[in-house]
């Protein structure tokens, strides 16, 4: 893929005598939503975090032609005693933004807290302090935003607006790469599938692909509900 | 450097919205000054003393031919100790019963008899009684300490008396002059004057007659020298062992300013060190550590950032503690400058350790917690003094309390408030030496932190 936004080349990484990562590579188009899949364990966090610069790999390379790679961790990372906007504005400041304030007004627009700006963030439910999380990751104006596992302890109502809004970031030119284990959400939100079993890249391509896949290679579990059949395909494939 | 003020004025803010350490910081070191403050001004209340002198009105002490001055007895007991005046022997024992007061003194009818009777031929023994109730171990022993003390004053001030008049007596013995008995005043020849008129006869006597009178001439001599000698000693009698103190080291300021100095370095340590640990390990609660590292800020930059907010929430607090303490012992404030030098170093040493507690646990409570069980008994063992334990201990004790920077800090602070107590220089260096060791512990225990 030439105009890549995000390009990670033959990826590495080991804790002792642990593989986590075992050569994994992809390449990700602008405005593209990938969905990184897979057991717990399977390395999910451990790409993006390489993905994100937090840690490096031991082998391999990763690179972003587009610049700014934008980090949501699996955990809103925000001061629960600050209220939203100090939030915000806090990361504005401490990112450089010529004027903060104007960058704080739109990304309480984008994530429509514009009226609870003044509330303190503990007292936000899971799925804002969640909105609040990604619109931080924001804030650098990325081209490319990892989500780390961005759905998890939400109710389905706040998953479902967390989806809008981060389908109306990819629907604006943002990348977006986000892991989960839930296999249909994958399936319903993510473009693009990354399946990562004990840190081996075994699946990389849309959902229909995967669909195909995994019928064809556990054709036994074909007629079951796609979770099912996907555990069975890891099974096959040796995980 | 633009993300640090960012950082302490997002501190700042969390820390006013919590009102209990807010609270907390503020009435903790308004607290600590009144209590100190308090304790050292008004000193220890004397302890209750019941009081019956049977001794008859306008009794005299006479030793040989000095009086006691008036006051000596009942005024000189009650300066010591709040005395209750009471009535009969029953009404002693009542009190010192029902606890309301800790002992009683009574004062026999025969005692200043027995007293005069010290400077004469058949002296008595003259006693006190002290009725005492020892249900408390801790109240015996001071009653006993106070009574014992005071006897020990009385004591003294007799024996002086009755030396006064033994050399008083020798003197006539040696010098010769008059002295009075029965009403009748006698002359006194003196040892002197004896030995002078033999040797004046002593040529008119026949040749055979002087070697014995010249033995006696010599005897008079030499009974006159040692009698010369055998005055001071009998003055010395009255207290053999002087005191003489002499200082060789460990210059020391006054007590009360020490105590300030303790105060204040207590309240420091802990603002600081919680502070610091708290706010750092409150990064890593927040999950906000791996967000801010990620290009934002440094992780050295965040570590400084921690330490300023410490040093400077600590200086304030200290200083208004140290302000609050002037209502209660005046402080140099000419000195202002030194006090800030030695706050801002204490501060940056503390913070400096405060920073590698937080970057070691991973909760604030947690954190907490490590650091109160940690300042706490450096803070009591900082404050053992040489003697007060064996020097193994003691010297396990300096090692151990060198290796934190509370005992520095105390020594830059007594020095900083009073220019008796110990030099400055030698502590800063040492606050200087901890914050560097300290504030690179921290910086590698930080890398426990990016771990996703």
């Amino acid at each position: 893929m030439p105009d890549a936004a995000l390009r990670a080349d033959r990826v590495i990484k080991r804790y002792g005598d642990r593989e986590a990562l075992r050569g994994v590579s992809f390449a990700t188009a602008p405005g593209e939503l990938v969905a990184v899949i897979g057991p717990n364990g399977a390395g999910k966090t451990t790409l993006l975090s390489i993905l994100a610069g937090i840690s490096r790999p031991d082998e391999g390379d990763v690179s972003s032609s587009n610049g700014e790679v934008g980090w949501v961790p699996q955990q809103a990372a925000l001061y629960r005693r600050l209220t939203v906007e100090e939030n915000l504005l806090l990361f504005a400041r401490l990112e450089g933004h010529e004027d903060p304030r104007g960058s704080v007004e739109e990304m309480l627009e984008l994530t429509g807290l514009r009226d609870r700006r003044r509330e303190i963030v503990a007292r936000l439910s899971g799925g804002n302090q969640q909105r609040i999380n990604i619109a931080i990751g924001l804030l650098s104006r990325p081209a490319v935003l990892l989500l780390d596992e961005p759905s998890v302890g939400l109710d389905p109502r706040q998953r479902s607006r967390l989806w809008e809004f981060v389908s109306a970031l990819a629907d604006r030119g943002t990348t977006v790469i986000f892991s989960t284990h839930d296999i249909q959400e994958a399936e319903r939100y993510g473009g693009r599938l990354l399946v990562l079993a004990d840190g081996e890249a075994l699946f990389d391509g849309p959902p229909a692909e995967l669909r195909e896949a995994v019928r064809r290679e556990a054709p036994e579990a074909a007629d079951r509900d796609f979770e099912t059949a996907f555990v069975a395909y890891l099974h096959h494939r040796g995980h | 450097m633009r993300g640090v003020r960012w950082l302490l004025l997002k501190d700042l803010q969390i820390l006013r919205r919590s009102p209990l350490q807010a609270v907390l910081l503020v009435a903790y070191p308004i607290l600590i000054a009144v209590l100190v403050g308090f304790a050292i001004s008004r000193g220890p209340e004397d302890p209750r003393v019941a009081f019956l002198n049977e001794v008859p009105p306008n009794t005299r002490i006479d030793v040989g031919s000095a009086e006691l001055p008036k006051a000596n007895v009942k005024e000189r007991i009650c300066k010591r100790v709040e005395c209750v005046f009471v009535s009969d022997r029953a009404e002693a024992e009542q009190k010192v019963e029902s606890g309301d007061v800790l002992a009683a003194l009574i004062l026999p009818a025969d005692l200043v008899n027995k007293i005069n009777s010290l400077s004469t031929l058949t002296p008595g023994v003259p006693e006190v009684e002290v009725l005492v109730n020892e249900e408390n171990a801790v109240k015996a022993e001071l009653v006993d300490d106070r009574i014992t003390s005071l006897l020990a004053q009385a004591n003294l001030t007799i024996a002086r008396r009755i030396g006064a008049e033994g050399g008083r007596y020798l003197g006539l013995l040696v010098d010769g002059g008059q002295f009075s008995v029965l009403g009748e005043t006698v002359q006194i020849l003196g040892l002197r004057t004896t030995a002078r008129i033999l040797e004046g006869v002593t040529p008119a006597l026949p040749p055979n007659l002087r070697p014995a009178l010249e033995e006696v001439t010599e005897f008079a001599a030499q009974a006159r020298d040692n009698l010369d000698v055998a005055k001071p000693l009998i003055d010395r009698l009255a207290q053999p062992i002087a005191v003489d103190k002499v200082v060789v080291g460990g210059a020391s300021p006054p007590l009360e300013i020490f105590a300030i100095a303790v105060a204040a370095t207590l309240t420091l340590a802990f603002v600081v060190v919680l502070l610091v640990a708290g706010s750092l390990a409150l990064e890593r609660e927040e999950n906000a550590f791996p967000r801010l590292t990620r290009g934002l800020v440094s992780p050295g930059g965040l570590l400084g950032e921690k330490v300023l907010l410490g040093v400077g929430v600590g200086l304030v607090v200290t200083l208004l503690m140290l302000l609050g303490m002037q209502f209660f012992v005046p402080l140099e404030l000419s000195r202002i400058g030194l006090w800030l030098v030695a706050i801002l170093f204490s501060g940056a040493a503390l913070g400096a350790a405060g920073a590698a507690l937080g970057a070691a646990a991973r909760e604030v409570r947690a954190v907490s917690l490590l650091a109160f069980m940690v300042t706490l008994p450096i803070a009591f063992l900082s404050l053992v003094p040489s003697g007060a334990v064996s020097p193994v201990i003691f010297d396990a004790i300096r090692y151990l309390t060198a290796l934190f920077p509370f005992k520095p800090a105390l020594q830059a602070i007594t020095a900083a408030l009073d220019e008796a107590g110990p030099g400055i220089g030698g502590p800063l260096l040492h606050l200087a030496l901890l914050c560097a060791a300290y504030a690179l512990i921290a910086r590698l225990a930080l890398r426990r932190f990016a771990a996703v």
